[in-house]
């Protein structure tokens, strides 16, 4: 097992200084850093086999394809799907949503129609549906959420209903960190014959999801927000499902003929696969995932755990410092304002200290309003970080206070 | 003084300062000077869209001078208003059009802000050259 300097030293940019002082990189909700496996892979690509895939005759297509190919297999056996039909890569979680919401809505959804989302979701799991409802006359349906950051489950049995054709909601709060009851939310809208997707944005990086044992229709995630390159994602969908969507773009590979009078589509995954993919981005999440792997996920999510429960002791220390999200589960998300001083202040003068958090509405902008603010300072941690930098954050703080006391 | 001496005064006050948390510090007093705006004017209308944080300006244009109030919610950001300030109010609108506004890179303003913050300071002069152009038009 690595200890976690040997952690460390595997992400090369953790070791750079900013403004002359060491990096504290505590916004791994927005990106994570990668290892110099997924660098390297990412360099290999391009040096050594790159060429489109599922085109040429040549060596070097068939070395990317098959590179490319594998990739899938490895996300399937990441989050343990089925069958690697199953898994189609897209440019991230945004695309993932934005392709299914099309496609679903095409298949699905007619006036009068239901989707179910919570109040706790990024602008990437609203819009969308929202986009949906008004092109196909439907009606989006938000499950509440307490002062906790907790959503109301007895609420959210209430909006099901025989008009609800989907739920989508986030595997975590992206602006809290609160876990959802997602096992819970999928089973309950099962016995009602209603398909369920998880945003799984900020929940695949944080331990072990299994599609098959979880049972969701649908899951998403983007490949930057677990160690992997920017522009790659991962829309899985249950066969079942994917066989009877129409595919949202039109394009090369994703066909079988075209004549002009009619096209017929090639089928899973390629179906939902038009153009030139990102294959690089592909090939560098499999070096990502297999990154986690050797970690090990079980070990992330302790590490990770330990992290948050120091953070989160560290910061209630400060006197008017509140944390915004305080249920008992939740990923390494601490958010939080101190008293009278606004977020932007406190992030710039913590980043001229070296320490990178993310200020503003996080993208969701519906968690803001229902506290009243206008954001928060948000320390988003993981495995990599350690409890010497919380204590570098906490002393950011206290200097933040003094400045503008 | 004119629009370039003030902007010397304070790339020459900024030059003091090697250390960005001193340069704040600098920041976070001269907030303290800004002419706050009336908070009936703290509405809609003179929220200065593209900042992280709001900022409200307002001008009054009395014998062909405009001078501003404004107000942010954020310190540091009350600080670089009051800098624009500094330097743009109490002007004439052909004065204001056409200042060449350099001390905000010479003092490091645009570097040290990032991409979007920096737009909240370039929608900030943008709007205060508005109401420069408005009043302009208005008096021909």
């Amino acid at each position: 097992m690595k200890n976690i300097e040997e952690i460390r030293a595997d992400f090369p940019i953790l070791s750079r200084k900013v403004y002359n002082k060491p990096l504290v990189y505590f916004d791994n909700g927005a990106t994570t850093q990668k290892p110099k496996s997924v660098i390297d892979t990412l360099n290999e690509v391009y040096t050594s086999y790159n060429a489109n895939i599922h085109r040429g005759v040549h060596y070097l297509s068939d070395a990317s394809s098959e590179a490319y190919e594998n990739a899938r297999e490895k996300v399937r056996l990441f989050i343990n799907a089925a069958k690697k039909e199953e898994i189609l890569f897209t440019s991230g979680t945004t695309g993932s949503i934005n392709s299914l919401a099309f496609s679903f809505g095409e298949r699905y959804i007619n006036k009068g129609d239901e989707i179910v989302i919570s109040h706790l979701e990024h602008h990437a799991n609203i819009v969308p549906w929202q986009m949906m409802c008004s092109r196909k006359g439907a009606v989006l349906k938000v499950i509440p959420i307490n002062r906790d950051g907790e959503i109301n489950f007895n609420e959210y049995l209430n909006l099901l209903s025989s008009k609800t054709k989907l739920v989508s909601v986030a595997q975590a709060s992206n602006a809290l960190g609160t876990l959802l009851p997602i096992k819970e939310i999928t089973e309950a809208a099962h016995s009602m014959n209603i398909p369920v997707l998880i945003d799984g944005a900020q929940g695949i990086q944080h331990g072990v999801t299994d599609m098959q044992k979880m049972d969701f229709d649908f899951y998403v995630f983007s490949g930057h927000k677990i160690y992997g390159p920017t522009g790659i994602g991962v829309l899985y969908g249950k066969e079942k499902w994917l066989s009877e969507l129409p595919p949202y773009q039109g394009g090369g590979d994703m066909v079988d003929k075209v004549t002009f009078e009619k096209t017929t589509y090639n089928e899973l995954p390629f179906k939902f696969e038009a153009g030139t993919m990102n294959y690089p981005g592909a090939i560098g999440l499999s070096a990502a995932l297999d990154y986690v792997l050797d970690i090990g996920r079980e070990q992330i999510a302790t590490m990770e755990n330990d992290l948050l429960v120091y953070a989160t002791e560290r910061l209630s220390e400060i006197n008017g410092l509140t944390i915004y999200g305080n249920t008992s589960k939740k990923i390494s998300t601490v958010s939080f304002l101190l008293n009278g001083i606004h977020q932007y202040d406190t992030g710039m003068i913590l980043d001229k200290m070296g320490i990178a958090v993310r200020t503003g509405t996080h993208c969701a902008q519906p968690v803001m309003e229902y506290f009243s603010i206008d954001g928060t300072v948000r320390a988003s941690l993981c495995f990599y970080n350690t409890k010497g930098e919380i204590d570098s954050l906490a002393e950011g703080i206290k200097k933040v206070k003094s400045m503008f006391a | 003084m004119t629009i370039n001496e003030i902007q010397n005064k304070i790339v020459d006050e900024f030059s003091l300062f090697d250390d960005w948390m001193d340069k704040y510090n600098l920041l976070i007093d001269l907030g303290k000077e800004l002419p706050v705006v009336d908070p009936k004017f703290k509405v809609k209308d003179y929220l200065i869209e593209g900042c992280q944080s709001k900022v409200w300006l307002h001008p009054e244009y009395n014998n062909n001078i405009i001078s501003f109030t404004a107000d942010s919610d954020a310190i540091i950001t009350k600080g670089i208003v009051a800098l624009l300030i500094k330097v743009l109010s109490n002007r004439t609108p052909e004065e204001i059009l056409s200042a060449d506004l350099y001390f905000i890179e010479k003092i490091g303003l645009r570097q040290n802000l990032s991409p979007t913050r920096s737009n909240g300071l370039l929608s900030m002069v943008r709007q205060i050259k508005l109401y420069a152009m408005a009043y302009n038009a208005i008096k021909k």
